[in-house]
């Protein structure tokens, strides 16, 4: 079936079985490999993309529920001033470990602090415990959040 | 065509396809920007580490590449996969060579043992905390070699005397600074030049140190906050097609039946491959090739190991350990002095099988020609996937090229071949280049493990309470007799007895032996460490089971015991003193504390814990005090201890793979436990400086942290925990 996706503003189509979830069709049709496989199960949030500013696990979005959302990816998130100032402070705070779950923990930290500017340890719990790094990078995604949030 | 011609497509591809996004977000911000924001954007960096293969015109060693026209490209013989060894060999490089980290570019080295082993491990493999401990010296010289070489050509172009000319941020100046030629500049000149003995050119003195020892910022933190960064798994080429696999869920079984025609009537499936231990199903891209698999509906045939069982395997352990192993250290006499002591304590210790569970899923991209074989994978062990791959396809060694990825975890799993066999055996069946991926499941439940060990302990304490003998057996698997069998000498593992064999402490009679165990149907290998995150787990849970047993403080025994070993003695005076060690705690709170030495570092940790009524533990704080000799980069240190902590704490917390009618019981985070965010305790780093020779650190927090936290439990609690991971059921208060 044929879909056009709304992606970092520009529109794609895509010919794919209207369950296919989401990840792939950014990874594998439309080549942009910014946003990571990790579990396929909503259980790391390597996969978060923004469905209209709110962050999703695209490894569990079909593809046909998308519909007329506007997608974000990674690839544009620093085109936000939220989006922006996450990355900006992940890089003053050295938080980067191997960074293949960095894609996401920084989808979700935008959306958090797009709803949530200044967020409290509490707030940061809540809206980053999705997101899994074996690298162990937490303490430093803690730090970095409250950098951007200047708080 | 040529892989590497491919390759560089697929980066102008991505680099094209990069722009459009961008224009498109730029629409999409023109509009947004019409409302009333008005923030600048984020203006990433460029990208420091090169998807393609670059020669240079001057290149005088394996290191360094520098042409006419471009960037100073340094050849990274070591794999980033997060412990930040791109950016700490780049300054022993860089230190010596006379360049600046922001003008440098990397790239990976190709498997190549005579010009980048590394010479601790003696093979080309990233691993055992040994890249800056390897490569200390070797790149210092390399920089000098390449420094002198593009002074001497200035030198020349001015004659002049070298000794009159420095080099600074990729220049070279003449004496009074009135002339001045870039690295670009010099290149030919200097390519024509005899290189000198790289063990003769003088290096900097300690003192002389600009780069190493800062806190240099990473060199690839640019390319990971915004997508650009590839790993293995993003490897794409025109044509290429994607597999999902389904490894027979017992090792040994095989498919019995497959329904291929279900699969295939999936839009996007092409084929299915299925060659008995695996079956493949290849589509267009993951998603048709994950819903094929499951159309398939796979029935599989045991095999020999269709009963295997966790409760086998460690009753099989528990009675091979009562026999004597191969001895790792023998002084004194330890059973007299056992039998002698006027105390005796024993006890047995369990830790159990660990996967690796990285975040980036096991994948390899295979493209198999006649007369050649492309792999695009991210490897710890270039060389050894090479040598696989030529055994396995018949092609000569340098048919086969390894395409090196940055790593999205690497924690030992990527030093096996095994995900790129499997992908070869695959892609014999299929046209074209093809990317075969795990799935989460596929990759937790056919990890090859850290080991399962049990081990015996047993010592006795004289009337003052100091121990006067010791013994300790460790039975479990060897990792080192199946991949490395030159390293086992007369049966011992030196591996599986780290920081067994050689505790920290005064022991005057000491016996420590090791028994093989090989578990069946199981795949054991390396971890992030695999002897001590076992053996500093019992010694130091059952050091601090003596000083319980001689009603001694658990820091002051062990100082007792540490007079002649100076270096271990000051970390755990530090972790002790900065943890607060000695103050007083709420009731079912306790703080524990434990020492190593091992990967050529000493290391203390002091771990403070609560648990509840329920036997739920939180660790709230740990404290780590290190002496890893002359250090590189502080703040990679810092991060590869709060990292590496972590790695060890969620095992000892949650980690634990078992085995039941040969198969794996767990499967993805859901019941292989990562810890997350809201359950990790901050980490405080504090890090000795001195001129000893360095030592490793990616693993030393991992081994360290188990022994700490489960002796703080037992501060808390009362209760001793001999086996891992914490079983909090047994830690309920009893009130
Ligand atoms: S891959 Fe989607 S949540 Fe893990
Ligand atoms: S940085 Fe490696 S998994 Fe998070």
């Amino acid at each position: 079936m044929a879909f056009t996706l709304k992606i970092n503003g520009t529109p794609h189509e895509v010919d794919v079985d209207g369950d296919i979830a989401l990840l792939w069709v950014l990874r594998d049709v439309l080549g942009m490999t910014g946003t990571k496989f990790g579990c396929g199960q909503s259980l790391c949030g390597a996969c978060t993309v923004h469905l209209d500013g709110q962050p999703v696990r695209s490894c569990q979005t079909p593809v046909d529920s998308v519909g007329e959302s506007a997608i974000t990816t990674i690839e544009a998130i620093g085109q936000s001033p939220q989006g922006a100032a996450v990355q900006k402070a992940w890089l003053d705070l050295e938080v980067v470990q191997c960074g293949y779950c960095q894609s996401g923990q920084i989808m979700s930290a935008t959306a958090l602090l797009r709803d949530t500017p200044k967020p409290t340890d509490g707030d940061i719990d809540a809206a980053m415990s999705g997101n899994v790094c074996r690298c162990g990078t937490y303490q430093r995604i803690r730090a970095a959040i409250k950098h951007a949030a200047g708080v | 065509m040529d892989g590497l011609i491919l390759r560089e497509q697929i980066a102008d591809e991505a680099a094209v396809s990069r722009r459009t996004f961008l224009q498109g977000t730029g629409l999409l911000l023109g509009f947004v920007l019409t409302g009333a924001r008005t923030q600048s954007v984020f203006a990433a960096p460029a990208s420091q580490v090169l998807d393609n293969e670059v020669t240079g015109t001057f290149a005088p060693n394996g290191f360094i590449r520098i042409n006419p026209a471009g960037a100073v490209i340094l050849v990274m013989p070591m794999i980033e996969m997060g412990q930040g060894v791109y950016t700490s060999l780049s300054m022993l490089l860089a230190e010596e060579l006379e360049v600046g980290l922001d003008q440098i570019q990397l790239q990976h080295a190709p498997p190549n043992h005579a010009l980048y082993v590394n010479s601790i491990i003696g093979i080309q493999n990233t691993g055992g905390s040994a890249s800056v401990r390897a490569f200390w010296t070797p790149l210092r010289q390399a920089g000098a070699v390449g420094r002198n070489l593009l002074i001497a050509a200035a030198a020349k172009r001015w004659s002049v005397d070298p000794a009159t000319c420095r080099a600074k941020d990729g220049v070279v100046f003449n004496a009074s600074g009135s002339k001045q030629l870039s690295y670009g500049e010099l290149a030919e000149a200097a390519a024509k030049l005899p290189v000198p003995d790289a063990a003769k050119v003088k290096l900097k003195d300690l003192k002389d140190f600009t780069l190493i020892g800062t806190r240099a910022k990473r060199v690839d933190s640019a390319i990971k906050v915004d997508g650009r960064a590839l790993y293995g798994i993003d490897a794409r080429l025109p044509g290429m097609r994607v597999a999902a696999v389904a490894i027979s869920p017992v090792l040994g079984g095989k498919a019995k039946t497959v329904d291929e025609k279900a699969a295939r009537a999936v839009k996007g499936v092409r084929q299915v491959v299925n060659i008995g231990e695996v079956v493949a199903v290849v589509a267009d891209h993951t998603g048709a090739a994950k819903k094929g698999l499951e159309a398939a509906v796979i029935t599989w045939d045991d095999g020999p190991n269709g009963k295997v069982s966790n409760a086998d395997i460690v009753k099989h352990l528990e009675e091979e350990s009562k026999r004597p192993g191969v001895v790792a250290r023998n002084d004194g006499d330890a059973q007299n002095a056992l039998a002698a002591a006027a105390q005796r304590v024993d006890a047995i210790y369990q830790v159990p099988f660990l996967a690796h569970a990285a975040m980036e899923p096991m994948n390899c991209t295979v493209h198999l020609r006649k007369e050649r074989c492309d792999i695009w994978v991210g490897t710890q062990a270039p060389t050894i996937t090479q040598s696989q791959v030529a055994e396995l396809t018949g092609l000569p060694m340098d048919a086969i090229k390894i395409h090196n990825h940055l790593i999205g975890g690497g924690f030992g799993r990527r030093l096996e071949a095994d995900g790129t066999i499997l992908a070869v055996k695959i892609a014999k069946h299929v046209d074209g280049p093809l990317k075969v991926i795990w799935s989460r499941e596929e990759d937790i439940q056919h990890d090859m493990y850290r080991p399962y060990y049990l081990d015996r302990m047993s010592a006795g304490l004289d009337a003052t309470g100091k121990p006067v003998a010791w013994t300790h057996r460790i039975a479990g698997s060897s990792v080192m007799a199946r991949y490395y069998p030159p390293y086992v000498k007369d049966g011992l593992d030196p591996d599986a007895v780290e920081a067994a064999a050689e505790p920290p402490y005064a022991l005057p009679n000491i016996h420590v032996d090791y028994v093989q165990v090989e578990p069946p149907g199981v795949r054991t290998s390396w971890w992030r460490g695999v002897g001590p995150t076992h053996n500093v787990f019992v010694v130091e849970s059952f050091i601090d089971e003596l000083a319980h047993a001689a009603r001694q403080d658990p820091v002051a025994y062990r100082k007792g015991l540490l007079g002649h070993n100076p270096r271990a003695l000051a970390v755990l005076s530090l972790a002790a003193e900065k943890a607060g060690w000695g103050s007083s705690l709420p009731a079912r709170h306790g703080r524990g504390v434990s020492v190593q030495f091992a990967y050529g570092s000493y290391t203390s940790q002091v771990a403070e814990v609560e648990v509840a009524a329920d036997g739920s533990v939180k660790v709230k704080r740990i404290v780590c005090a290190i002496d890893c000799g002359m250090y590189v980069n502080p703040d990679t240190i810092e991060a590869q201890v709060q990292g590496g902590t972590l790695f060890g704490l969620t095992a000892a917390l949650h980690g634990s793979i078992t085995f039941k009618d040969g198969r794996v019981e767990q499967s993805n985070f859901h019941d292989y436990l990562p810890m997350r965010i809201d359950e990790v305790p901050v980490v405080e780093t504090h890090l000795i400086k001195n001129a000893e020779a360095p030592g490793g650190i990616g693993e030393a927090p991992t081994a360290i942290v188990s022994a700490a936290v489960t002796n703080a439990i037992f501060a808390a609690t009362g209760k001793r925990v001999r086996s891992l991971p914490v079983d909090t059921a047994s830690l309920r208060s009893s009130s």
